[in-house]
């Protein structure tokens, strides 16, 4: 195979293995009737999976610690989101911040 | 499509709106950077399209550019995509279409579409929010890969912007509603905790699999919960605002 044919070979496989990944999930769920606890359980799981997603695109960049203005900018965002700040304010100030940051030579 | 914009309010589809413009942002410095390390623009935006899904295509990207095989690069983007099946778990059944609709709606299942269903109270609400957001990622993800691509190294760096924190601080917004049960809350803290501790070691996706071995703190007994939550608000707060 030629370099292109590969990388769309690689395309392809990513592609379809994420759409894979998507359907089979819901096919699971379709299939088992489970109970009221499972149902909250796997929902639960859900947040768990986005909190550690939160975390981990926060504070680390590769294998290593991201530096420090764009965890300082998630952590003012989740501040004032906990105080129910409005979406597009607790957004931009994640921005504001981790930008302002970087301007004063913090990385 | 109509049906969407009546059953959402209008802070709903703001809030979507704005998430699919930090998705746009993103993806112009997906196109940038996609051209800037060599590939041609079709690259990012066929991927864009096809994979629907941010941080694997940066993932496959580098590897590529870095040299590495594109099957291992594509092995690699589907570890990092694997979440998409306890997304699917999640969902309750009807979120992503029906028939036939289930088909494209699969497709645009990613964590913004997720988050936005998961936070509406009933089944209508949360399949016009998903469909909303999913629609909409589908539209500025490839969109601004491609105009990134085009317009290249203007937008190269985009971190300079912080347009990186908007990724976990959408989330983050989003999640918070369910974080303010203490239980919830201690098993995301312990999940996010597993996840940092594996972040070094373990290649990108796998640590956050990893957390949801924290689901196990909320599978003990209901009723132990139930009388110890008045109590605990005022711990729980600290440990919020300590990391």
């Amino acid at each position: 195979m030629t370099g292109n044919a590969l990388v769309v070979a690689g395309i392809v496989t990513l592609a379809a293995g994420t759409y894979a990944f998507r359907l089979s999930g819901q096919l699971l769920r379709a299939r088992i009737t489970f109970p009221p606890r499972v149902t909250r359980l796997l929902e639960a799981a859900a947040v768990i999976l986005l909190a550690a997603l939160v975390a981990t695109t926060a504070l680390t960049e590769g294998h290593g610690f991201a530096g420090f203005a764009r965890p300082a900018g998630v952590l003012v965002a989740g501040v004032l989101a906990w105080r129910k700040a409005p979406f597009l304010v607790v957004v931009l100030a994640a921005a504001a911040v981790t930008a302002v940051l970087r301007l004063l030579g913090v990385s | 499509m109509r049906s969407i914009w009546r059953t959402l309010d209008r802070t709903v589809l703001t809030d979507i709106g704005l998430t699919c413009l930090a998705v746009f942002f993103i993806g112009l410095s997906y196109g940038a950077i996609a051209v800037a390390s060599g590939f041609p623009l079709w690259l990012p935006a066929v991927q864009s399209v096809l994979v629907l899904a941010g941080a694997s295509e940066f993932l496959f990207i580098g590897i590529v550019a870095a040299g590495g095989s594109p099957i291992a690069a594509a092995l690699a983007g589907l570890l990092v995509n694997s979440r998409h099946l306890p997304y699917g778990l999640a969902l309750p059944p009807g979120v992503t279409g029906r028939r036939w609709s289930r088909l494209p709606g699969t497709h645009v299942m990613n964590d913004e579409s997720v988050v936005f269903a998961l936070a509406q109270p009933d089944l209508r609400r949360k399949r016009a929010a998903y469909w909303a957001c999913g629609l909409g990622v589908l539209a500025c993800w490839p969109g601004g890969a491609v105009i990134g691509g085009l317009i290249g190294s203007a937008v190269h760096d985009t971190s300079a912007f912080g347009l990186d924190a908007m990724f976990p601080a959408v989330i983050l917004a989003l999640i918070v509603k369910d974080l303010r049960d203490a239980r919830t809350l201690r098993a995301a803290l312990a999940g996010a905790a597993i996840a940092l501790a594996a972040t070094p070691f373990l290649p990108a996706g796998l640590p956050v699999l990893l957390a949801l071995a924290a689901v196990l703190l909320l599978v003990r007994a209901p009723a132990a919960a139930a009388s110890t939550s008045p109590g605990e608000e005022p711990a729980v707060a600290q440990v919020r605002t300590a990391p």
